[in-house]
């Protein structure tokens, strides 16, 4: 107590150009400042953002040895980082202000009633005062970053990060599970709309990737496991063995011609064949022979049995006794670009994809047009193909209702080339409706029409095959003519949508990262932060994040590269100091917090809990959980917030019932904002105090607010799908529960609590749920302060049971 | 001729009477015309099922007089293909329904030939009163 003595605030109140002075008598509201405890000063100016009024704050500091300030204005979302860098520049913390909300949450709502308006604003102010009198000076908090990068995924998403990366001076460990890098593009025959050759315009950025000196590239190598958080990633990957020596190897390709083993070639999706020795595509990089293990004579048998491209090899290149290598190593961010698995179209069973022959996937159908292009064609196509489309795309029946985006175009494409080669061809696109909605693609579609390429409205409902003459049949309902056609194809494409890979679950796992409705992986917001995800320091880049054509990954693998970049660049990034922290001398080490994280950000050692600070969000979740009261929040504080509770009730008259509103900073002090900056009005009896998010009140602190006076409390909360903190909401309806349990046994009504999740757009919703909570404690009356004084008392034991009397 | 399509506030009366009693959102309908394909039963009817279901979106009361509704055999086959997770017979049963409250009968038992009465078997006759009524 002897230190707060000393606290020297000053208070400034602003006129906001008449905004706030027409309807607060600022002059009241100064003077009441002045006579509140350890206000050194107070003042109030027209335009405290204004150069003039900083200044005059910035001077005050110095003149009047001042070190906490106070300002009743507009907003902290508005305008408190411009009071943070007064702070900072007259040389204090920038994190010993206060703003009381006089503009948005008290004198635009209350413009109807001046007096009442000006009453609010005075408990505000005071309620700022007794919460900065308690302010830590915490020093704007940076985290050292190195210039590391690990990206998973060697398709071209993962091509385009590393080479951004390599290039700007960062050292990328480019992961690849395959032998090569080239991911699905390689297969492609050539990309729409501009019928680029596929391999001819990647294996150049393919080619790149080795001969740039930033880049460590590891193929045929899985991520085992990553530990740890942004800057300090520990990796481990499996290199699995080729059997080839890479060093010696010159893919001189005699080795291949001596293997007597014949297996499917699965870059060439299993059309053709390859021996148990073999590169893995023409433009593979790294070029090299491996061995398949699983195929290979020698390996499988464990004898000498075969050694044929032992003798072959001029280079003395094979090595049978390769083993898996472990490989760790520290990375500071990550890129995960995992890519995209086809549908498989043995689960659509009535298109026949596993009955006949002739029926294929569109990735085949690219096979089957390069090596015809190349000279070698695979099969005979006929004259009639038809493609049908959304197969694994919009389509309840399997799962998957999203739109895969890229397959109107790619048949589209397919249809061209088969048309050009062969201008013969009779060829049909059974689609449900034709999305070209990209740059060049409506276009590209015209072009289709005018080579005489026939577009059917119709999702095909089955695929039937004809034993005589080994055609199928489509059976489809024309929707624009109402008749259903029932026909013969030579060859049936099924334009296969996009799903997640397989791969990407574990490293999905292993980084706790979300998923979105859709089963890809999710985005931190879907608009601002496309690429960022829920944790620090790991972005997405390409399909991972949903179905996108090249040039979207390209330009997402730019982005998210850029991404890293921002925060690697200056050797250290800004962290919010707003972390949980803990009252070492109050943990016993009882180990109740670890499990209430879910980032795993608190960790127990010498009896004593550990928050590791990087990890840490700051939603203050964890502090319900301690029944010692040993966890805290810094910036948001339990003495803090109860001073600014005890302040905001203070001074209720008889029969007057006031209600508290939590409101998270995410979403509903935004709304409460909004519905100000609106001029919707509301009641003058409810007095919003601002948290990082409504599971930062604990169940003790609900129950203090009641017994101090309040008459209602209103906790708002952001949805779970758009909230920083997705399990909050989850955290708030337990502790909402447990409190009104204990309400209801006190005889007291548990309607007095309410939680509500918002959206910022909900302003009558907010109005409404607070004006009905203060009418609901009107109707009701006051709680008697007989019951208020039972509620606090022995509640660890009502909130923690068995467990507080074992643990203390 | 090409028919005039009016639509009016009866229309939208008529797709949520058949919403109500169906239990479907039939606006979720997005016509790709998967039922119609798979439907057994479509050789023998007047509108295609996807047609039946336009008609209804747009609240074409005409549909009532369709063969196709009572053509419905309820063998689920366009319901376990809808990509929109639509069940047809359910709104079929539904305009089916709507018919059969207003309780007209379609088939005169009395007036159906002898020697047909007694090559029918009885389950036949049944369904036929519950279908051709209205």
């Amino acid at each position: 107590m002897k230190k707060d003595s000393r606290v020297r605030i000053g208070v400034y109140v602003c006129h906001c150009g008449g905004n706030i002075s027409e309807v607060v008598d600022v002059e009241e509201v100064r003077e009441f400042a002045g006579l509140q405890q350890d206000v050194v000063l107070s003042k109030d100016n027209t335009h405290m953002c204004s150069d003039i009024g900083q200044q005059l704050i910035i001077n005050d500091i110095e003149e009047h040895k001042l070190d906490k300030v106070v300002v009743a204005a507009c907003s902290p979302q508005f305008q408190g980082e411009t009071f943070m860098d007064a702070l900072e520049k007259a040389g204090l913390s920038p994190y010993v202000v206060q703003m009381a909300n006089i503009r948005e949450q008290c004198a635009w709502p209350h413009y109807d009633n001046p007096e009442l308006a000006t009453g609010k604003a005075k408990i505000l102010l005071r309620a700022a005062i007794a919460k900065v009198r308690f302010s830590e000076p915490l020093e704007k908090q940076t985290m050292p970053i190195g210039k590391r990068v690990l990206v998973i995924g060697g398709g071209i998403a993962g091509i385009q990060a590393s080479l951004d990366l390599g290039d700007a001076g960062f050292e990328v460990y480019l992961v690849e599970k395959e032998p090569s890098i080239g991911g699905h593009m390689a297969q492609l025959s050539r990309t729409f709309p501009t019928e680029d050759c596929s391999a001819c315009i990647l294996s150049p950025k393919m080619a790149d990737v080795p001969s740039n000196k930033n880049i460590n590239l590891l193929t045929y190598t899985e991520i085992n496991n990553i530990e740890g958080y942004i800057g300090n990633f520990k990796v481990n990957a499996i290199k699995k063995p080729r059997y080839v020596d890479m060093d010696k190897c010159v893919a001189c390709g005699d080795c291949e011609e001596v293997c007597p083993v014949c297996i499917p070639d699965e870059f060439e999706e299993g059309l053709t064949t390859h021996p148990a020795i073999y590169t893995p595509f023409d433009f593979a990089v790294p070029h090299r022979n491996l061995i398949d293990a699983e195929a290979c004579i020698n390996l499988q048998s464990n004898l000498n049995a075969c050694g044929n491209c032992i003798q072959a090899c001029k280079e003395d290149a094979i090595n049978f006794e390769d083993e898996p290598e472990e490989i760790e190593f520290l990375v500071d961010t990550i890129i995960v670009a995992t890519g995209f698995d086809i549908f498989d179209p043995s689960e659509k069973k009535v298109y026949g994809y596993d009955k006949f022959e002739n029926v294929l996937t569109a990735l085949e159908m690219e096979r089957i047009i390069v090596k015809a292009a190349e000279g070698n064609p695979i099969r005979d196509l006929g004259k009639r193909i038809g493609f049908i489309q959304c197969v694994g795309s919009r389509d309840e029946q399997v799962g998957r209702e999203y739109c895969s985006r890229v397959c109107c175009m790619y048949a589209t494409k397919l249809a061209s080339l088969l048309k050009h080669s062969d201008s013969k061809r009779d060829i049909y696109i059974f689609y449900t409706d034709l999305r070209a909605f990209g740059k060049g693609f409506e276009e590209y579609y015209k072009r289709a029409q005018n080579m005489g390429v026939k577009f059917v409205r119709g999702r095909v409902a089955e695929v039937f095959g004809n034993s005589n003459n080994k055609k199928v049949t489509l059976k489809v309902e024309d929707t624009l003519t109402r008749q259903i056609i029932e026909s013969e194809f030579d060859t049936v494409v099924l334009s296969v949508g996009l799903g997640l890979s397989k791969s990407t679950d574990k490293i999905a796992e292993l980084l706790r990262l979300a998923k979105s409705e859709d089963g890809f992986l999710k985005e931190a917001h879907p608009k601002f932060k496309p690429v960022d995800t829920n944790v620090a320091g790991v972005f997405l880049a390409g399909t991972v994040q949903g179905p996108k054509d090249i040039p979207d990954t390209v330009a997402q693998a730019g982005a998210a590269s850029s991404r890293a970049i921002r925060l690697m660049n200056q050797g250290e990034y800004p962290i919010e100091p707003i972390v949980a922290f803990v009252h070492e001398e109050q943990c016993d080490g009882c180990e109740l917090c670890i499990e209430s994280c879910p980032l795993d950000a608190i960790s127990v050692s010498a009896e004593v809990a550990e928050i590791n600070e990087a990890l840490c969000l700051g939603c203050g979740s964890c502090i319900a959980s301690c029944p010692r009261d040993a966890l805290d929040l810094h910036l948001y504080t339990n003495k803090q917030l109860l001073e600014e509770i005890k302040n905001a009730l203070e001074g209720k008259k008889e029969g007057e019932s006031r209600v508290l509103v939590f409101a998270d900073d995410t979403c509903t002090y935004r709304l409460a904002d909004s519905v100000g900056t609106a001029k919707l009005s509301y009641t003058t009896d409810s007095i919003i105090i601002r948290v990082p998010s409504g599971s930062r009140i604990t169940p003790k602190l609900m129950l203090t607010a009641f017994e101090l006076g309040a008459d209602g409390i209103f906790i708002g909360d952001c949805e779970d799908r758009t909230s920083p903190f997705p399990h909050s909401g989850q955290v708030i309806r337990e502790n909402v529960a447990k409190v009104r349990e204990i309400l209801e046994e006190e005889g007291i009504k548990p309607e007095r609590l309410k939680f509500v999740q918002f959206v910022t757009i909900m302003l009558k919703g907010f109005v409404n749920n607070m004006n009905e909570l203060v009418d609901f404690t009107k109707k009701t009356g006051p709680i008697p302060q007989k019951k208020r004084g039972k509620l606090v008392k022995g509640i660890n034991k009502k909130l923690f049971g068995e467990v507080y009397d074992k643990k203390t | 001729m090409i028919k005039k399509l009016k639509i009016s506030n009866k229309n939208q009366e008529f797709l949520a009477k058949v919403e109500e009693l169906s239990g479907e959102i039939i606006t979720k309908c997005d016509q790709c015309g998967i039922c119609s394909g798979s439907c057994p039963m479509v050789p023998e009817m007047d509108i295609t099922p996807s047609q039946m279901m336009r008609m209804v979106q747009l609240g074409e009361s005409e549909v009532m007089e369709s063969k196709a509704m009572w053509l419905c055999a309820s063998c689920f086959a366009c319901t376990v293909r809808c990509p929109r997770g639509l069940d047809l017979s359910r709104v079929a049963e539904a305009l089916r329904q709507m018919k059969l409250r207003k309780a007209i009968d379609h088939i005169d038992i009395k007036k159906l030939p002898e020697d047909e009465m007694e090559r029918l078997p009885q389950i036949a006759l049944i369904s036929g009163m519950r279908k051709f009524t209205g």
